[in-house]
């Protein structure tokens, strides 16, 4: 059964979506219902000792897990296909600019952002396509991103937050020290990202 | 060759992890791969003992009914590497990226290729399938995009029009294809693995991989069967 739900959540975490323990529960582990917790507890194990995967609850109420990657992070060019690696890059600039506004921004203050950057939702791009779909939808399914929307506005206006896999899987101490290289400073300039990125670390 | 199942370090780990989502990778590439995961997790390294780093990896995986197998491309004969399931008995691999009549689609395309003489199926014959799927008819054009899919994915590779299996798929579904095939499914002669490409002899008919028939008949000018010894009619490669 353990190496039974090690594939299983291997191949749905490739699509990066959110595993739902009724599926866990419904595909793999049928009637050994009991042993549940002792199971999905093994599957982690083997998980993290065999692939250097963490399997992490994001939800607890709804009960929805995710895959992460905890293997140190590292400039390599082997991570990834390009065409993730380039998604990733686009992620990595949107998520620097969330944490360093504070964590939450307004969509027409990312869109303006993305805009610099020649990044527009309505024009597709060269290389990410739809770009509007990928950030709002894709990003969001697979959990880099949060968009909610602020109360008692009309027309309806959205926030955008880190999600509970980039919370994980980026390191906001490498997102500072990034965004400190970039712009030739030090990472202490800023204090209370500074603050964050260490207690988070 | 008995090796001590010894401990995964990260190094291993961030091999395997590039290994799974390449889905394929080239022998070169995984030497390069296993130099840079050393360096970078600090772990020992032997530019020779790529092997044994392998093996490490497999015993670990071996519980999991996974292993990283070494095939050989039947266009070039060289090494490639995927990590396949063996506990596998149809393919599921493919099950979580493609819908029913995809897979349905593919299936009916791997009986093509596996059929031919030359492991070929042209474009032509896999679109007329797309209108005799049980599962629901799909149109040409959606098969067409379908076709593309598989070739991206490295389960089917393109050569002039006609779509063969691709190593990865050659790699990861060996097993399935000689036993769900079994008495159709050729094996080459002289290295005895499953061969979808391959070259006949006329006499007898027994198959070998074009990389095979290349080294076996090397310096020979009258190549001859080697279980019928009659003059081999293919031009050897």
């Amino acid at each position: 059964q353990v190496s039974e739900l090690v594939q299983f959540l291997l191949v749905k975490d490739q699509k990066k979506i959110p595993i739902k323990r009724a599926d866990m529960l419904k595909n793999v582990i049928g009637e050994y219902r009991d042993a549940y917790s002792e199971i999905v507890n093994k599957a982690g194990m083997t998980l993290q000792e065999v692939f250097g995967l963490q399997l992490v609850e994001i939800d607890t109420k709804r009960h929805l897990y995710i895959l992460i990657n905890n293997l140190p992070c590292t400039e390599g060019k082997y991570l990834c296909r390009d065409e993730e690696k380039e998604k990733m890059g686009l992620l990595l600039v949107i998520l620097s600019f969330i944490f360093m506004k504070g964590n939450s921004v307004k969509d027409s203050a990312l869109w303006e952002f993305l805009h610099l950057l020649h990044v527009d939702p309505g024009k597709p791009h060269q290389v990410f396509g739809d770009v509007r779909k990928l950030v709002t939808e894709e990003f969001v399914r697979q959990k880099y991103l949060e968009i909610t929307a602020i109360p008692l506005t009309d027309p309806p206006e959205f926030k955008y937050q880190w999600g509970p896999r980039a919370e994980k899987e980026i390191s906001k101490k490498d997102v500072l020290n990034s965004v400190a290289k970039i712009q030739g400073k030090d990472p202490t300039f800023w204090a209370s990202q500074y603050r964050e990125a260490e207690a988070a670390h | 060759n008995t090796v001590m199942a010894a401990q995964m370090t990260n190094a291993h780990r961030r091999f395997l992890q590039v290994l799974m989502s390449n889905g394929i990778t080239e022998g070169s590439e995984a030497r390069k791969l296993h130099q840079y995961c050393c360096e970078t997790d600090k772990v020992y390294y032997a530019h020779d003992k790529l092997d044994d780093f392998i093996s490490t990896i497999n015993s670990h995986l071996q519980p999991l009914f996974m292993q990283i197998r070494k095939g050989i491309s039947e266009d070039n004969g060289r090494a490639h590497y995927a990590v396949v399931n063996l506990a596998e008995t149809e393919v599921t691999k493919m099950a979580s990226d493609y819908t029913e009549t995809e897979l349905e689609l593919f299936r009916k395309t791997m009986d093509l290729i596996i059929l031919s003489e030359n492991g070929f199926a042209s474009s032509t014959d896999i679109l007329n399938l797309a209108d005799q799927l049980k599962t629901k008819k799909m149109r040409k054009k959606e098969a067409e995009q379908v076709l593309k899919a598989f070739v991206e994915d490295k389960w089917l590779s393109e050569k002039n029009g006609e779509y063969t299996l691709h190593t990865r798929c050659i790699i990861e579904m060996e097993q399935y294809i000689l036993s769900n095939y079994q008495d159709v499914a050729r094996k080459c002669n002289i290295c005895h693995s499953l061969a979808i490409q391959s070259q006949v002899c006329e006499s007898c008919g027994i198959g070998m991989h074009l990389p095979c028939v290349r080294k076996y008949f090397r310096g020979q000018t009258e190549p001859r069967c080697p279980k019928c010894n009659e003059f081999w009619s293919c031009d050897t490669p």
